[in-house]
């Protein structure tokens, strides 16, 4: 008897060997759902080495953005400090010059600012959104306007649809740690490259952990700084300020604007930074957590089908022996 | 499927932490009286989509300036902003002398609106008896009608931590620059290096 019980168990791994693949199609269709199905002669039981090559992988995956979500949330300490540092430079400018995101002027430039790694949740999609809108809000018979992109995530979506209005792109913005030096250099360049009457800066302010504005801020090119100060706009009592310094008002002004541009960049740029690390941590906190899940729901799987197959082993082992006693 | 579930809970929480910005009303001596947000910039918005929320503008992130009041103030406020830190934030001081490129210009409570490039030099802030001093490398000052003075400059350092042998040495190294220098880009490079380093120079000794 005992002959034939090792007989029988062996010509059950063979059929076991043998039908694998339907079984593992069965298994990836179905995990929760644990039964012998109908096999070739001789099969016993669903494998059970599919369960287990994707629990290794989950828990892999859990691993990992575990890890990810440590890495954004360390760098996400420094870069805040900094952010809420910067954020006092570009309030002098407002208070002087007022904002005027509604302004109507020939060239537009759209400077939207995203990031270049992805695994950052929906900041980037946002940013892009709302710069398609702008777009569509500044241009018009007599006005145009284009965009310059930094960070390869607006680029890719970006080009898809506005490839002939893209002026300028700009990646690998945070391989080094961001300092006002490199953005003023980014900013003169940009100011150099492209003609502008204003620019409009898109990028996502940070205001917590979980939570991100996309912020606009509008820059008058100093002609139309001057023009609308004088017919009274929203640039408000510019020629009441006595002008302190050299040669003439308009090149005070263009310094000045070239000025408040880098300034506003620079915030700009830490805080889409500090955006992208939040949300990058909040996407991988959630990813290790439905990792999680996922892993235990298939433990549950797992086990039901070992021991579903140890039943069906033991009852045929079982009734084979007793229909041998007779 | 991981994707999704980060997509969901980031809109979500855009969602809740776009209900929790708040709109303050402004009220500034240079902008019209007004809410946080532009209207004309709202209905412009509408006409181009419903679906996505307009961006914030800055005015809404900013506190509200006080307006200009009646009579002249007994003291300034002033702001000094620097990339990295707000050295000064809302202090109320006597007076404070900033290095304008005209030259060194004093502004006290009442002094009337101006915009000032500032070249390297010494900005001093006077309040009461103590005079603190920093070297800063240029910038802006704004000076509105509601007797806060803003500043904002690239760089400054309080004077008691520049060392003078350096300031010699980089003078002396600038100077030699500017001689042997072919291309416009390096004399001007140069020149920069020469101000910078005499009114480095003058302030720790003058």
């Amino acid at each position: 008897m005992a002959m034939a019980m090792t007989a029988l168990r062996r010509e059950g791994r063979r059929a076991l060997l043998s039908a694998p693949s339907q079984s593992a199609a069965m298994a990836a269709r179905s995990p929760a759902i644990s039964q012998p199905e109908i096999a070739p002669l001789g099969a016993r039981s669903i494998s059970t080495q599919i369960v287990r090559n994707r629990m290794k992988s989950v828990k892999n995956i859990q691993k990992i953005t575990k890890a990810m979500k440590m890495v954004a949330a360390s760098k996400l300490r420094a870069v805040q400090t900094r952010t809420e540092n910067s954020r006092g430079l570009w309030q002098p400018f407002t208070a002087l010059l007022g904002d005027a995101p509604s302004v109507d002027v020939k060239k537009n430039v759209i400077v939207a600012i995203t990031s270049d790694k992805g695994l950052c949740g929906g900041i980037n999609s946002t940013s892009v959104k709302v710069s398609k809108a702008l777009q569509k809000m500044t241009s018009g018979p007599e006005k145009e306007s284009k965009y310059v992109i930094l960070g390869e995530k607006g680029k890719v979506q970006l080009i898809r649809d506005s490839r002939k209005h893209i002026e300028m792109t700009v990646s690998e913005l945070q391989k080094n740690p961001i300092n006002y030096t490199q953005v003023a250099v980014l900013a003169d360049d940009i100011l150099k490259n492209v003609e502008y009457d204003a620019i409009r800066v898109i990028f996502n302010k940070f205001q917590s952990v979980i939570s991100f504005r996309p912020t606009l801020v509008t820059i008058l090119s100093p002609e139309v700084m001057e023009k609308e100060s004088e017919s009274g706009g929203k640039v408000g009592d510019l020629d009441s300020y006595e002008i302190e310094g050299g040669e003439t008002k308009s090149e005070i002004l263009q310094n000045l604007t070239e000025f408040q541009f880098s300034c506003v960049m620079y915030n700009a740029v830490l805080e889409n930074a500090c955006s992208e690390l939040g949300a990058r941590m909040s996407a991988m906190d959630s990813s290790s957590r439905n990792a999680g899940e996922m892993l235990d729901r298939l433990t549950l799987t797992y086990n039901r089908t070992r021991q579903a197959s140890i039943t069906t082993e033991l009852t045929e082992i079982i009734s084979g022996a007793s229909a041998l006693e007779g | 499927m991981l994707r999704h579930a980060a997509h969901r809970l980031a809109s979500r929480a855009a969602a809740a932490g776009r209900g929790s910005v708040s709109r303050r009303a402004l009220a500034t001596a240079e902008v019209p009286a007004e809410a946080g947000e532009d209207p004309a910039f709202l209905e412009a918005w509408k006409k181009v989509t419903t679906i996505i929320e307009p961006p914030q503008t800055p005015l809404a992130a900013m506190k509200p300036r006080p307006p200009t009041p009646a009579s002249i103030p007994s003291k300034l406020t002033v702001n000094f902003v620097l990339p990295y830190k707000s050295e000064i934030d809302n202090k109320e001081v006597d007076m404070i002398m900033v290095p304008a490129t005209t030259g060194l210009m004093g502004i006290l409570p009442g002094h009337v609106s101006t915009i000032a490039e500032l070249k390297p030099g010494v900005l001093s802030v006077h309040e009461g008896n103590d005079v603190t001093k920093y070297f800063v490398s240029s910038g802006f000052a704004f000076v509105h009608a509601n007797s806060i003075t803003d500043v904002v400059a690239v760089e400054a350092v309080p004077l008691d931590q520049i060392d003078q042998s350096l300031v010699q040495k980089g003078l002396a190294d600038f100077t030699a620059k500017l001689g042997s220098a072919s291309t416009d880009l390096e004399k001007a490079e140069a020149q920069i290096g020469v101000d910078v380093h005499s009114a480095l120079n003058a302030a720790l000794t003058g």
